[in-house]
């Protein structure tokens, strides 16, 4: 029984009580996912599951077979950062970093999401497509907290990658 | 060598302006960054040490008592699990901010509810934790008081006491009497507190989420019983502190004990619950206001008088009346503290601890007052700026309150005409501007950093300071390259490592001004070595620009100067009368416009600017950085966060973040920060000041002010739920 992150494949591990989150820092050693209070409160463990944002502190690995997890390293490298990576970087949108990956693969998904239609509170009429306003960015990502503020970072930094539709 | 400077003086020189690499004070992205935004940069709990056992807390479900048996054999024929410790070094509170010793150990004693008692290591996490959910444990209880107002009270040394304020509050023209309150805090800094020790049979190593290494080593060495030379803390990366990483915390002593007992590394990290049942809390407040003033407006008489709590033994008090000190004018003056010893955790430093809750409730007053008076707030507070120290008499170094005010005023496009609340509806929403005052007072403290122009031409900067999202990597690169003339990618910082020389630890905001000033210190003397080499007189005769060296009759590449020798120096600042002689300190002004709901009394922000001076700016986009989180905070003190106790048994109820309500992003709009030109001789050599805490001094009054200019609620309990400005909001 597998599962691949980041296109490379994992075997499950054979203790059930392994949390997804805890499988990919510690099983995997790909420690950019971070863990801030593993009870989905914070968003910090927030990667991409077969496309979607999830946090993988509230999923067990072994629920995972044959899934594809996509985390912040596989997003981009320090030599090769992704756009959003690149635009936090000159946005300044974080401080400490703690909860910069949850951020960013967040906001990797969610620009999927609004593209594809979905709605949510902030849009005002659910009838249209969603239109990439500030405050639909704000409200999708009010599930990635970031005690150290950054949030009017974070902001400009998603506007900028989509209004450059990248 | 360690070129030593104690800043008796006014730095006047203003050397950094006087340089040419033009780095200094530019929007430069954090050098650290990239490896942050792709999830390479390392924090506490993530290093990969061969055979590292997990270790898991347990905690005193009691606030009061005695462990009287902890049964290891309860859990050791469970899977995986290797011992349990629970021995007396444990500590069982964390060790205040610049301790530099142990704190209260005796874990087995306990003073509060959710203190750890035992630490449970296993082979893996889910063992650890399971046996440590079936530990079993006998204790005794004790009756104990949670709450402040059941117990007598300990005047705090230190009070202010001027003149006579209840005279002048009776000749007063106009005057306001009036008492606040404000709940606890948690800093809830997003990586939870972690630790993974190694001893190798001499050295301890530990890796802990720190902000001040050079205090927090002798407090582990002291818990442990070690000599400093035998402990080593490496804290490169810490997710957030905002306080609570200031002292060690229980997972670093129990993480240190367990690695020398089995010989193999042990990882601890608290569970977000045992980060705000354990660490430190900032205490609730109740204060009484009292001002007094002429028919001008200034004030005569300036009362601050506020009641806080802690545990017993503990030596701090939220230090409520900080600003109130100086802020504003009054020849009679009463500001005093009074501290209630409950069982609640440990009271300590959480972001601006002391102006977070104090100026809030000042400059809510003021709006008050300024509204009896019939004088636009902005204009209140300009006529109220002191001359001088109003009780010491001390001069201030330089002061930019009044400026801050303009610019913020003149940026929000302020009304100063007549405010009258209810003035403004849109659909369900009343809609109203408030004012408020920032000030945080200027800390420096000693520090050293060695600098190393490196044979290559690069430079490397060395120092045990921590970065913890406030951009110290990026601006003790700046300074250096600034003043060696180098680009900030041929500057590397190595920080957060008890190897290199001792920094000043971050905290207070003092970081940035005081190891920032032992980099130039040693880039000085770095300068005055080449100037001799060159057989030049004084090193501003030099102009160190990309690399290059260029006086008035040559220029010298760097590398042929150095000719394959490395030059490194210490540089080692220490505040010296300087700090005495002058009243130091960062002002700032914001402006808020909010909208209240009239039926369910909830706050939303519509805008907010503020406008800070504090001293020169290193780094423009990392200092906005800093003013903008400390406005979030203003937001969250003051419309959501609040620690609530059960008064049965003393345990905090929102022990989580689903519970305290941190800001999300959707609570924050637009806000905008104005960084006012300033040089301050007095704060430090680089004339830069303090920055971490000044954008939370007072904001959160501000929304006060402008939730009463919108509905005509008035507010004197902090946070303004809606349940409390719908109490408040006056019958339409
Ligand atoms: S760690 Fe998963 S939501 Fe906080
Ligand atoms: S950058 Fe520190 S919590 Fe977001």
């Amino acid at each position: 029984m597998t599962l691949t992150i980041n296109d490379k494949e994992y075997e499950l591990p054979s203790d059930p009580r392994v949390s997804l989150l805890d499988f990919i820092r510690h099983d995997a050693g790909l420690s950019g996912t971070k863990k801030g209070c593993d009870h989905g409160q914070c968003g910090a463990c927030t990667v991409i599951v077969n496309g979607e944002r999830i946090n993988s502190c509230l999923t067990l690995a072994i629920m995972h077979e044959d899934d594809a997890v996509t985390t912040i390293e596989g997003l981009g490298t320090p030599t090769n950062p992704s756009a959003l990576q690149q635009a936090f970087l000159s946005h300044d949108g974080y401080q400490c970093g703690y909860c910069t990956p949850g951020q960013i693969c967040s906001a990797t998904a969610m620009l999927t999401e609004i593209a594809s239609g979905l709605p949510s509170d902030a849009t005002e009429d659910i009838s249209t497509s969603p239109k990439l306003t500030d405050e639909e960015i704000r409200e999708r990502m009010s599930g990635n907290l970031c005690r150290c503020g950054a949030y009017p970072n974070i902001v400009a930094a998603i506007r900028e990658v989509a209004e450059a539709g990248l | 060598m360690t070129a030593h400077l104690k800043q008796n003086k006014l730095d006047k020189r203003n050397v950094l302006d006087g340089m040419q690499q033009g780095i200094i004070g530019k929007p430069i992205s954090r050098s650290e960054g990239l490896l942050k935004v792709t999830g390479k940069a390392t924090y506490a709990a993530e290093y990969h040490l061969e055979n590292c056992l997990e270790g898991v807390i347990v905690t005193a479900p009691f606030a009061k008592g005695r462990v009287t048996v902890i049964d290891e054999s309860s859990v050791m024929e469970m899977p995986g699990v290797i011992t349990v410790i629970s021995d007396e070094r444990m500590i069982a509170r964390a060790a205040q901010g610049t301790a530099g010793a142990a704190p209260l150990q005796k874990a087995c004693d306990v003073d509060y509810w959710g203190q750890p008692i035992a630490l449970v290591v296993a082979e893996s996490f889910e063992e650890a934790r399971n046996a440590a959910k079936h530990l079993h444990i006998e204790f005794e209880v004790e009756d104990a008081i949670f709450d402040a107002s059941e117990v007598e009270v300990e005047p705090q040394d230190g009070a202010t006491q001027q003149g006579d304020l209840a005279q002048a509050m009776a000749e007063a023209e106009h005057s306001v009497d009036i008492s606040y309150t404000t709940e606890g805090h948690a800093s809830a800094a997003m990586e939870p507190h972690a630790a993974i020790a190694d001893w190798d049979g001499e050295t301890l190593t530990v890796r802990a989420s720190l902000q001040m290494l050079n205090y927090n080593i002798g407090e582990l060495a002291d818990s442990m019983d070690l000599d400093e030379s035998k402990v080593r803390l490496i804290s490169r990366y810490v997710g957030g502190g905002f306080g609570s990483k200031l002292g060690i915390s229980q997972e670093v002593v129990a993480a240190s004990i367990a690695a020398m007992q089995l010989g193999r590394p042990v990882r601890v990290v608290m569970s977000r619950q045992q980060v705000f049942q354990t660490i430190m809390r900032r205490s609730e407040t109740t204060q009484r206001l009292r001002l007094a003033a002429d028919a001008n407006g200034r004030l005569t008489g300036f009362g601050h008088e506020a009641l806080v709590s802690n545990l017993p033994g503990e030596g701090f008090a939220e230090p409520v009346t900080q600003s109130s000190e100086f802020l504003y004018a009054g020849e009679n003056r009463l500001l005093k503290i009074d501290i209630a010893r409950i069982h609640r955790m440990t009271a300590g430093s959480v972001r601006a601890p002391g102006e977070a809750v104090g100026m809030p409730a000042l400059e809510a007053a003021l709006d008050e007052l300024a509204e009896k008076a019939g004088i636009d707030p902005v204009e209140l507070r300009l006529r109220n700026i002191p001359e001088e120290h109003p009780a010491t008499g001390t001069p201030f170094s330089s002061h930019k309150l009044a400026e801050c005010l303009q610019q913020g005023a003149k940026a929000f496009g302020w009304d100063s005409g007549p405010r009258k609340p209810r003035n403004r509806r849109e659909g369900e929403w009343w809609i109203g501007t408030g004012v408020a005052s920032a000030a945080r007072v200027h800390i420096v403290s000693q520090a050293r950093a060695r600098v190393t122009l490196q044979a290559d031409g690069t430079a490397l900067v060395e120092t045990d300071m921590t970065d913890i999202g406030t951009g110290t990597y990026t601006i003790l690169g700046q300074i250096a390259g600034e003043m060696l003339g180098l680009a900030q990618e041929q500057v590397k910082v190595e920080l957060g490592d008890t190897r290199h020389p001792r920094g000043s630890g971050s905290g207070g905001s003092w970081g940035a001004a005081s190891v920032g000033s032992a980099v130039f210190v040693a880039c000085e003397a770095i300068r005055a070595k080449i100037a001799s080499q060159l057989g030049i007189s004084a090193d501003m005769e030099l102009t160190l620009k990309d690399s290059t060296v260029s006086w008035d009759e040559g220029k010298k590449s760097l590398s042929d100067i150095i000719d394959g020798k490395d030059i490194a120096r210490e540089g080692h600042y220490e505040p010296g009368d300087i700090t005495e002689d002058y009243a130091a300190s960062g002002y700032g002004a914001f402006f808020v416009e909010v909208a209240v709901n009239r039926w369910t009394g909830e706050t939303r922000m519509r805008r907010m600017t503020g406008a800070f001076g504090f001293g020169r700016v290193l780094n423009e986009k990392t200092a906005r950085s800093q003013c903008l989180g400390g406005m979030v905070w203003c937001i969250g003190s003051a419309l959501t966060e609040s620690l609530l106790f059960d008064p049965r048994d003393g345990h905090l109820v929102n022990c989580d973040l689903a519970e305290y309500h941190v800001p999300v992003n959707r609570d924050i709009p637009d806000l905008d920060v104005i960084m006012v030109e300033e040089r301050d001789p007095a704060a430090s050599p680089i004339q830069a000041k303090g920055i971490g805490e000044l954008g939370m001094c007072g904001g959160a009054g501000a929304i006060a002010n402008a939730i009463y200019n919108a509905c005509g609620a008035r507010m004197h309990d902090f946070p303004m739920t809606p349940d409390r400005v719908l109490a408040a909001m006056p019958d339409e």
